[in-house]
């Protein structure tokens, strides 16, 4: 009882830390702000961050990146109320603050990760953005 | 005690059908984009449905257990004042939960849409779980029955894993968007791990006692199999996060974890129909036939997810509503059969000639839950093969709105076999409904 208690604890340590360490730096306070936006209109009801999240509308991991897209282009969309898409009010300031949130999202990786190298032991290798 | 049992079992009931009836309400806007958006737009409906649904499987779980606890084992509860906290703790959460998401005070995290402080009291009230759990049972009972340790498990990581469902609020976790997004998922993980160890062991508990037979929650196989379910609470919610640029070894790990569960769970059920007599089928008929329905999802269940824990399939399938057939398949077709089958073991102990007018639509209810729950979930599969087509294998992607509108058509029979899982909820469930009722007065 007390060894498997302390292998939990030692494996929880672990993921919290080198398990989930990434290159890329940390948030800004602007975008972390727009995280807290994100958060309060629940926009996780329809949308995905690598592909977890609602499925009405589409996942918004490289939005950003993405061919004919960018931050006017999603500034453009976030008063909108297109399709499902409930009307928000956002003012100029917070419009920034979610597209800087969804910036440096982007800059985490990749999704869909088309560019992942599969084996034949069904193991996937996926493609990292920053190394 | 019996009366805060049967309250547990009553609210629970009530957020099923009333959960049920959002669900519908949110699968009609993913038909009709405009229908109630003034009134509770998607972005509330979800949660409204979500958090409803899950409330129906802990409140239902919880007063199961307290009531075979008390009146089935017949354990003297260490303190039946920290069980009623316990209930009004819950009762208050529910309504809090509410208001934050009518007045759009939101939280936004997937499953824990409210606002945050509302984990505050659900903490509390499962701490008193544990307590009054932990002070009761080991004190009364030597040489636990699996199903004890499953329950004992079941709430002593929940404790653990609500507390870490809230770690995006310390910085060092918020600033890491790689590391909030996997401890977040991986939380979610246990979390449904932790609900399994309850409903699982409900259902190892029912078996045992429906079969008169003390020996099916005991034996090595029994335990190992117990050990192969704790062993995936912990390491096996990776699946989620496979795509997910964090460590390889932490997918490495979970791969492994997956490929072991399940097996041992069918494996349990099987021997213990082979076993059972004719006679005894007969007195629990309802509750039996809701076992043997679980026994078939989770048949459906082990293939979907066996297969989707493996990362080269995982890679297609992730995001799409394969994903969803998963989740809606185990907590509609394992989870709440599961459920239903433990209270009509008490409700049938309680009031069985209450019941038994009911006989007819109740079957009838039966039979429309499951057929409906198959289209169900063969619509989900068949919509999540065509966005996985769109995702991976077309070179020239067409627009998100395009590839809406080509599963529509499976939505539609979505909606309507949704509508049939309702109607088979009702005819199941109000009876039920009736006769606690009746019953706890
Ligand atoms: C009720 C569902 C819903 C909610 C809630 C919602 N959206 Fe959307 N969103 C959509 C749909 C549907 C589309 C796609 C419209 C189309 O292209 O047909 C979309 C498109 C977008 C796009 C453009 C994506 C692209 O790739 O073209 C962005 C950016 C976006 N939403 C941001 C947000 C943000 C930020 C929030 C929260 C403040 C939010 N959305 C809340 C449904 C929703």
């Amino acid at each position: 009882m007390i060894s498997l208690v302390i292998m939990f604890v030692i494996y929880n340590t672990v993921v919290y830390t080198q398990g989930t360490s990434n290159e890329t730096p940390k948030m800004s306070e602007q975008a972390i702000k727009g995280e807290q936006l994100y958060q309060e209109n629940n926009c996780t009801a329809c949308h995905q961050f690598y592909g977890l999240g609602g499925y009405l509308g589409p996942d918004l991991t490289n939005v950003i990146s993405q061919k004919n897209k960018g931050p006017a282009y999603v500034k453009a969309f976030l008063n909108s109320g297109i399709k499902t898409m409930p009307k928000f009010n956002f003012t100029e300031e917070e419009k920034d603050a979610l597209t800087q949130f969804l910036t440096e999202v982007d800059q985490t990786g990749y999704y869909p990760n088309k560019d992942a190298e599969t084996s034949a032991s069904g193991w996937v290798g996926i493609k990292y953005k920053n190394r | 005690m019996k009366k805060i049992s049967f309250t547990f079992l009553i609210l629970g009931l009530l957020a099923l059908i009333v959960g049920a009836i959002f669900g519908t309400l949110a699968g009609i806007q993913y038909i009709k984009p405009d229908f109630l958006k003034e009134v509770i737009a998607f972005n509330k409906m979800r949660p409204f449905h979500v958090s409803t649904v899950i409330g129906w499987i802990i409140l239902c779980a919880t007063g199961g257990i307290y009531y075979y606890l008390t009146n089935v084992l017949n354990l003297k509860l260490f303190s039946k004042k920290l069980a009623g906290a316990h209930l009004i703790l819950f009762i208050l959460s529910a309504v809090a939960i509410y208001v934050s998401f009518a007045t759009g005070k939101m939280g936004g995290r997937e499953y824990f849409a409210y606002a945050p402080l509302i984990s505050v009291p659900i903490l509390i009230g499962w701490i008193l779980f544990g307590i009054n759990y932990f002070k009761t049972v080991p004190k009364q009972v030597k040489g636990w029955p699996v199903y004890l340790w499953m329950w004992g498990t079941g709430i002593a990581f929940m404790i653990y894993h609500i507390g870490e469902t809230n770690l995006w609020m310390i910085p060092y976790f918020r600033e890491n968007f790689i590391r909030d997004i996997t401890v977040q998922w991986k939380s979610y993980g246990s979390l449904a791990g932790c609900w399994n160890m309850l409903v699982y062991g409900t259902a190892i508990f029912l078996m045992s006692k429906i079969k008169n037979d003390d020996n099916v929650g005991r034996g090595r196989k029994t335990f190992f199999f117990y050990f192969l379910g704790l062993f995936n609470l912990m390491l096996g919610w990776a699946h989620h996060t496979y795509i997910i640029p964090n460590q390889p070894w932490i997918r490495i790990l979970s791969y492994g974890a997956s490929m072991t569960e399940w097996i041992i769970f069918i494996s349990i059920i099987i021997d213990w129909k082979k076993s059972l007599s004719a006679e005894k089928k007969e007195l629990n008929s309802m509750s039996y036939k809701f076992l043997m329905a679980t026994d078939f999802w989770v048949f459906f269940n082990l293939i979907i997810a066996l297969l989707i824990s493996i990362p080269y399939i995982n890679l297609f399938t992730h995001g799409t509503h394969i994903t969803v057939a998963h989740s809606m398949g185990t907590t509609i077709g394992i989870n709440t059969t599961i459920l239903l089958a433990s209270l009509f073991y008490i409700v049938n102990k309680e009031g069985k000639e209450l019941l038994d007018k009911y006989r007819k639509i109740i079957k009838l209810g039966f039979w429309f839950f499951n057929i409906s729950l198959g289209v169900f979930l063969i619509c989900l599969l068949l919509g999540g093969v065509e966005k996985s087509i769109w995702m991976y294998f077309t070179d020239e992607p067409s627009s998100f709105g395009q590839m809406q509108d080509k599963i529509q058509p499976y939505m539609y029979v979505f909606l309507a076999a949704g509508f049939g899982l309702l109607a088979g909820i009702l005819m199941v469930a109000v009876p039920m409904l009736n006769v606690l009722m009746k019953k706890s007065k």
